[in-house]
């Protein structure tokens, strides 16, 4: 009898050490990539999915190119096809050009592909060309699980067009062995009379960054700088601004508008708080690494990810990168919350409020519709439903270069991430500054109205010019207010106000 | 044979020159007639609005056409200097002649927009090779992307170095197919190379060196690629040009009527502008 005893403590104690190989199953063994959780099971599972037989049918998808987004489109693909028979055609797309590889045969009303790939803000300009996501899927377990803020980027006027694959937010991304360091703290304190901390507001970030830059502070031999932000004009850069105007310009006490005053449909990207923060950046310019002013988004996730900056603000890629277990900086980085500003720009008393702002935005990122016009939308769902389930997600969301981030309330507990090797109080800081976001009743929402393209890149082009000293900030952004009336003009004030109307609800909690 | 049966036989020729060239041109005037965008999907008529917009209100536009022709004159220039200098080089008997001939054919050969990245990584501020070599002889690192007027001669340098080659190669052709009595003659008046160079060669060479320049116009007033890679027009919009500005307004932004106003409006300059250079060129260069 004690003998059996300690055999079954044994067995017990075992399957508690080696938990993760507890989880392999049939599965795991067949799909390598979900070793740490097996399947898990759901109305997507890969259980379910190999009930289904998609045998002599093909599905056409186009996503962005490989690896953000591309990797996991692919990999999912071969995964659904092994498990339906289905043949699976992807087609990689550069990110600048998956709009109008879309657009072009929507609007000629044509169907290439089944499922297209694009960023949640498209959302405007492509849904009448989209299939509705069925309810069954809306209604499904993997499903209740998406943040309320998610299923509100994900559909408009309560109608969801873009199946939940990813889940965006700006937020900054620091050195934790440098913000930390005692010896840095007090070398800080003598040289500028301030708290070394995690940056509570930009001008804080700045004067940080400007102190860490151009020297090597971490003893490998390398010069490092103060941060790495996306700069490049058309390269998303219009997002890394609204950003940093967020806490300027985001006031809590004058709802009805972050972009456009609701009401008069004025744009307010030229009012004092947005100039204030394009002043910042264009200060930013002296702490980033030498060719900082032409980052993308690639390049910034590198020198981040890479050990290059003190920090660093975007999505969550640069900081899932960096915590990979082969990173120059792995478990040496810490995320909080953007930084705040200690006035906020009143736009009803045209004055400064004085006091801590802080804004949190939810920038948009990767979303994906299938086409009205698809022949094969069950199977279409039935992939983009797979590509979610909880298996693949939780795999996903652990690698940086899939772009794939978190958008479920489960990826918002520490266990998630302390499995796949961050340290706990990483983890903790990573998932706190995410559920506060969530939490915030100051966030800004991305621009949504039709000519969503047409107003982000005549303001990316406005900044850019400012950046690179060819307008002051005052100016580059009085030229992109004209611009915004231009469009606004072209397109209608009464159909940019309707579509305005569903954002502007999101940001004043009233959706 | 009468008349009907020639003209069956000149109606395919006839056909396939609407097909691709004359159709487009319409196709792209109507639509530049519209206002097709993302949010109004339909060829709809909407005059000369576009057209108005485009001369009464869009800077950038100019801005990026002069850019544009700064860009493509100064390495065009740069181009045939280069360009006819590798030709006489290899047109003499040297050394390796065919090994050389076929080394400085090799850019024009690469891929442009692999070529771009490779070239984008040389001079990536401060992870590129290019900033680290120079720093190894004191030399402070160079902003090659980054600053609004170097960044213009770093897509000189990328421009001259992939299409010099072309050039070269047309050039050579000329050379070679020069007839020999001219030289002969100069050599027997005792005539030092360069007299040789400046008063036979390259007169002979006059009417090539006018169809090399202006095809090299023609390609290099379409510089899209290396922009494109390089720099992305930036920083700012110091690089812009005009075919990337038509492009970001049509499949970035979607404004097709507009783009393809932009895109007329470009045609007809630059027939108007290389029709005036070649006849600038002739005057200049051939001496009756």
């Amino acid at each position: 009898m004690k003998t059996i005893k300690t055999c079954v403590t044994a067995l017990i104690s075992a399957l508690l050490v080696f938990s993760p190989v507890a989880y392999a199953d049939k599965w795991s063994d067949q799909f390598p990539h979900i070793k740490t959780t097996g399947d898990i099971p759901g109305e997507c599972s890969y259980e379910s999915m190999s009930k289904k037989d998609y045998s002599g049918k093909t599905l056409k998808i186009n996503t962005h190119a490989v690896p953000v987004m591309g990797e996991p489109t692919a990999l999912h693909a071969e995964q659904f096809a092994k498990l339906t028979g289905a043949k699976v055609d992807v087609t990689h797309t550069p990110a600048g050009d998956l709009y109008a590889k879309a657009m072009v045969p929507f609007q000629a009303g044509q169907a290439p592909y089944d499922i297209v790939f694009g960023f949640s803000n498209f959302i405007n300009d492509w849904r009448r060309y989209l299939e509705p996501v069925p309810k069954k899927y809306v209604e499904m377990k993997q499903m209740q699980d998406v943040t309320p803020s998610h299923i509100g980027v994900a559909s408009w006027d309560g109608v969801m067009y873009q199946f939940p694959v990813d889940g965006d937010r700006h937020y900054l991304k620091y050195r934790k062995d440098v913000i930390d360091n005692p010896e840095y703290q007090k070398q800080y304190k003598l040289a500028t009379g301030k708290e070394l901390r995690v940056p509570q507001t930009w001008k804080e970030y700045g004067e940080m960054a400007a102190y860490f830059n151009n020297w090597d502070w971490d003893g490998d031999g390398e010069k490092e700088y103060g941060s790495a932000e996306v700069m490049k004009k058309d390269d998303l850069m219009y997002a890394a601004f609204y950003s940093r105007s967020a806490a300027y310009s985001k006031n809590p006490k004058t709802p009805g508008g972050f972009f456009f005053d609701l009401e008069t449909m004025t744009p307010l990207i030229n009012n004092p708080g947005f100039v204030e923060a394009l002043t910042d950046w264009v200060a930013a310019t002296k702490y980033v690494p030498p060719g900082g002013i032409n980052f993308g988004l690639g390049d910034e996730i590198g020198s981040f990810g890479g050990g290059q900056t003190l920090f660093s603000f975007s999505w969550d890629d640069a900081f899932v990168a960096a915590m990979q277990p082969d990173s120059p900086i792995n478990n040496k980085v810490g995320a909080a919350q953007l930084p705040g500003a200690m006035k906020v720009w009143n736009r009803k008393s045209n004055s400064w409020d004085e006091g801590f702002n802080q804004a949190p935005f939810f920038v948009w990122g990767w979303a994906v519709g299938v086409a009205k016009k698809s022949k094969e939308k069950e199977m279409a769902f039935d992939y983009l439903c797979f590509f979610a389930n909880e298996a693949n997600h939780q795999a996903d969301i652990g690698i940086g270069r899939f772009g794939v981030n978190p958008f479920r309330n489960d990826d918002f507990k520490a266990e998630v991430w302390t499995q796949i090797g961050w340290d706990k109080d990483i983890a903790e800081s990573y998932v706190d500054t995410l559920a506060k976001m969530e939490e915030s009743k100051n966030r800004v929402f991305p621009l949504r109205v039709p000519g969503t393209f047409e107003f982000n890149a005549a303001l990316a082009t406005a900044a850019a010019k400012a950046l690179a000293g060819q307008l002051s900030p005052q100016d580059a952004l009085d030229e992109a207010a004209k611009q915004w009336n231009d469009i606004l003009n072209r397109v209608g004030k009464d159909n940019v106000r309707k579509a305005y109307s569903v954002g502007v609800a999101m940001e004043d909690n009233k959706l | 044979m009468n008349f009907k049966h020639k003209f069956v036989f000149l109606f395919p020729g006839l056909f396939v020159l609407i097909g691709i060239l004359i159709f487009p041109i319409i196709f792209t005037i109507r639509l530049s007639l519209s206002g097709w965008n993302s949010y109004t999907p339909e060829m709809n008529f909407i005059g000369i609005t576009n057209y108005i917009r485009l001369f009464t209100d869009d800077p950038r536009f100019w801005e990026s056409f002069f850019r544009l022709s700064f860009l493509s004159v100064t390495t065009v220039i740069l181009q045939y200097v280069i360009g006819f200098a590798l030709a006489l080089m290899v047109w003499r008997e040297i050394k390796f002649k065919r090994f050389f001939r076929v080394i400085f054919l090799i850019p024009m050969m690469t891929t442009p927009v692999i070529m771009t990245v490779i070239w984008r990584t040389f001079f990536h501020e401060s992870l590129g090779p290019v900033n680290d070599l120079l720093g190894n002889i004191g030399v402070k690192p160079i902003l090659w992307l980054s600053d609004p007027v170097i960044a213009k001669f770093t897509v000189i340098i990328v421009e001259v170095w992939q299409w010099t080659p072309f050039m070269f190669l047309l050039l050579l052709a000329g050379l070679l197919s020069l007839p020999k009595e001219p030289f002969l003659a100069a050599a027997i008046d005792g005539a030092s190379p360069f007299r040789k160079f400046v008063y036979v060669t390259f007169p002979l060479m006059a009417p090539i060196s006018i169809g090399a320049i202006i095809i090299r116009l023609i390609e290099a007033s379409k510089i899209m690629d290396t922009v494109f890679v390089l720099t992305s027009g930036g920083p700012g919009t110091a690089t812009e040009t005009s075919s990337f500005y038509i492009y970001i307004k049509g499949l970035r932004e979607f404004q097709m009527g507009y783009a393809a106003t932009l895109s007329f409006t470009y045609l007809v300059i630059m027939i108007i502008s290389l029709t005036i250079i070649a006849k600038v060129l002739t005057k200049l260069m051939i001496k009756e």
